[in-house]
């Protein structure tokens, strides 16, 4: 039974390694996902001025994350990765950013340009008050565009002939409030804000059913086309300002991936070294715990998947040294009880389970703080708790379950001399 | 039974090592990065030569940037500081340093953070450190709810809180100091291994703790009488080869990450290596030494 066992966890620890080892190279679909730290590129943060979105503020913010999506992506970039933050609860003032990572570029003007082509459409009552013009919002933006069409005037209704005119089609949702603003302010101007300035300042004559507007004059045919085609990219429900900037280069991203599998290696061989010449069997036994447990760990990063930035290698080599603490602890305890005459297998039986409390409560606390890291951190602090967490997890897992199984199929019931030597510790005999 | 004789000479070079840790940070002070701070940072690598610093000073200083920093990285490369730079004033600093295209360069990176998202980041790390040395003493004193003589289980929960702060301002003097002299500066990494450190540090205050409240409970049990002193020096002897090569394989590691990993990592490991032989000693000759005083402490109130 025992031994049945060993050979059950040796079998998924080789199945989980074949996993983790086997998913290399380009054509994987479960490569490891590399932090902008490691694979170079840029990294953004835009704040979002969500001031004048009167409801629905979720809303125009998930349509400013697809937008920038699309933007991205026209970009021409591998994997981007663009996501909506919240500035945490104990900062002073609430924030929405926006977070867009690009791997591989490095050119920050470019993608900032890029980005900032996309235009801020804005529908806006305009009212006189003492003789000025002031505009008031109606919550009627980009968002709810479905999209921009060029066209040319034929003369009739108000435009000139062969005029270019943008044909904006709004979403049922824009039409239905497109609808209701025109049918409650006939009368009344209705601006149209591209990037902050008016565009266009028509009167409403009547109701506009259908959902559809036209913007008219004070553009060439080229401006009504770059016009359109950035409309039809998407427009910016909500305005945003670039708050911070990160790039790294491609040769120092990938010297630190390099270094870091180095020392991960080094780091590992030195630790497996120490503890075969000091723990002898039960050492060797641990390594073998532990060679599983690191597969582990890397497979479940590739699988989640978690982005793997320096500070995550680094998390991952202390977790190492902590997997390593678990097991230290149950040789130390069961190296008491043999130094009391038990059994190489009882002693090892009581080992463990003296060792556990402490194991428990230790692992505890470091899983409870890199749950309040990743809560309350930024992409750096978040990347090294995460792979900290799972490495908790794991080495909890790998010091009760793995070792204790495979070291209780080796002993024996009864010790001779050479396993009071196996099972013992210290450079001599 | 060592530790516990010579408690007092412990005690006292605790305090002279956290005097000069503490000295050092008031003194020299603890030099915040731009992640806290705000601004900008340029690192780049010349493909020849690297030109003359103070010539480049002067190209750079074509760019009207206010005050900056320029210094040599590594055999070929620069680093520059400066207030928040715009996309534009990048572009101008960066060609200003590869002097016209006259000295090609590779830029390795370039970081710009805006000043209210330097400060957030501050006001969150200092929380964080705050939140889990709170819910550390949580979970202590009700991990030792059931040996509250002759000191209660909060009192545990101190000795803990006290030992983590000594674990955190001594590495924290010693970056100040290190600082001092190679010009590096605290970034997110830092408070990051600060942070691994307080789990670290409480990991190993853990198991000796444990192995006392082990002794505690089965004296209870079997009714025997041992002095408190008594029995917080088996504890620690029983649990000191495990405390020392515990730290032991763990600095093996910091050792590897330090010579063989990235050069973001290096002042990380650094810092945590101190941290990690500082925190060994906090838990073996401070941590329960520390409980002796506080056992007098109360049995008085209590007589």
């Amino acid at each position: 039974m025992r031994i049945a066992s060993a050979i059950a966890v040796l079998i998924v620890g080789g199945l989980v390694g074949w996993f983790a080892l086997s998913t290399n190279g380009p054509t994987t679909s479960f490569p490891v996902r590399l932090g902008l730290d490691l694979a170079g590129g840029t990294e953004l943060i835009y704040r979002a001025d969500t001031s004048s979105v009167i409801t629905d503020k979720q809303g125009a913010l998930d349509s400013l994350r697809d937008v920038i999506e699309r933007r991205v992506n026209v970009f021409g970039v591998a994997e981007p990765l663009v996501q909506l933050e919240r500035s945490s609860a104990v900062a002073g003032a609430q924030e929405d950013r926006l977070l867009v990572e690009l791997p591989g570029v490095t050119d920050v003007k470019a993608a900032v340009d890029s980005i900032g082509q996309t235009p801020l459409l804005e529908f806006k009552l305009g009212k006189l008050v003492d003789g000025e013009m002031t505009f008031i919002d109606t919550g009627l933006t980009g968002r709810y565009l479905k999209n921009a069409d060029l066209q040319f005037g034929a003369g009739t209704g108000g435009t000139l002939a062969n005029e270019p005119v943008v044909v904006l089609t709004f979403t049922e949702e824009g039409a239905r409030i497109f609808e209701t603003l025109t049918r409650e302010n006939t009368g009344e101007t209705l601006a149209i804000f591209l990037d902050g300035a008016p565009i266009s300042t028509p009167v409403i004559r009547e109701a506009i059913p259908g959902g559809i507007a036209t913007i008219t004059g004070q553009f060439t045919p080229e401006e009504g086309r770059d016009l359109v085609q950035n409309l039809n990219f998407g427009a910016l429900p909500v305005p945003i300002e670039l708050v911070s900037s990160n790039t790294v280069g491609p040769t120092l991203g990938a010297g630190a991936y390099q270094a870091g599998l180095e020392a991960a290696a080094i780091g590992f061989l030195l630790v497996s070294l120490f503890m075969i010449l000091w723990y002898r069997l039960p050492g060797l036994v641990s390594v073998v715990a532990l060679v599983i447990y690191v597969l582990a760990t890397v497979a479940l990063i590739k699988f989640i998947p978690v982005t793997l930035t320096a500070s995550g290698i680094a998390a991952l080599i202390i977790s190492i040294g902590m997997a390593v603490d678990a097991n230290v602890l149950i040789f130390e305890r069961m190296k008491e009880e043999l130094r009391n005459g038990k059994d190489p297998r009882d002693a090892a039986n009581i080992g463990f389970g003296r060792a556990w409390p402490a194991i428990r409560d230790g692992h505890l606390t470091m899983l409870i703080s890199s749950i309040i890291l990743f809560w309350l951190g930024t992409s750096v602090v978040k990347g090294f708790a995460l792979v900290f967490g799972l490495g908790v997890i794991i080495s909890l897992i790998s010091a009760v379950f793995m070792s204790r199984l495979l070291l209780l199929a080796i002993l024996p019931e009864k010790g001779s001399g050479t396993w009071r030597f196996l099972t013992g510790s210290g450079f001599r005999p | 039974m060592f530790v516990i004789k010579y408690r007092t000479f412990f005690f006292w070079l605790t305090g002279l090592i956290l005097g000069v840790a503490i000295a050092a940070l008031v003194f020299l002070g603890l030099p915040l990065s731009i992640d806290f701070t705000g601004g900008s940072l340029v690192e780049v690598e010349y493909v020849g030569e690297r030109p003359d610093i103070v010539g480049l000073k002067e190209d750079v200083s074509s760019v009207p940037l206010g005050e900056i920093s320029l210094r040599e990285s590594g055999d070929k490369g620069v680093v520059l500081r400066t207030r928040t730079l715009s996309p534009e004033e990048r572009d101008a600093v960066i060609s200003a340093l590869s002097q016209g295209g006259e000295s090609p360069l590779t830029v390795m990176r370039s970081n710009s953070v805006g000043p209210s998202l330097g400060s957030e980041l501050a006001t969150k790390a200092l929380y964080a450190i705050m939140a889990v040395t709170v819910v550390i003493v949580l979970y202590i004193a009700w991990a030792f709810r059931k040996v509250s003589r002759p000191v209660p289980s909060w009192g545990y929960g101190l000795v803990v809180v006290l030992m983590l702060a000594i674990d955190i301002i001594v590495p924290a003097g010693f970056f100040a100091i290190l600082a001092h002299f190679t010009g590096a500066q605290a970034d997110i990494l830092f408070v990051v291994a600060l942070l691994a450190l307080l789990g670290y540090c409480v990991n190993d205050i853990i198991v000796i703790f444990d192995r006392i409240r082990e002794h505690l409970k089965w004296n209870i049990e079997k009714e025997l009488e041992e002095p408190f002193e008594t029995t917080i020096g088996r504890s620690i002897d029983e649990t000191m080869g495990r405390s020392i090569n515990t730290s032991l394989t763990v600095v093996l590691a910091l050792l590897a990450i330090y010579f063989w990993g990235p050069e973001v990592t290096r002042n990380f490991s650094l810092v945590i290596l101190v941290g990690v032989v500082i925190g060994t000693f906090s838990s073996v000759c401070r941590s329960a030494p520390l409980l002796v005083p506080l056992a007098k402490m109360f049995k008085q109130k209590e007589a």
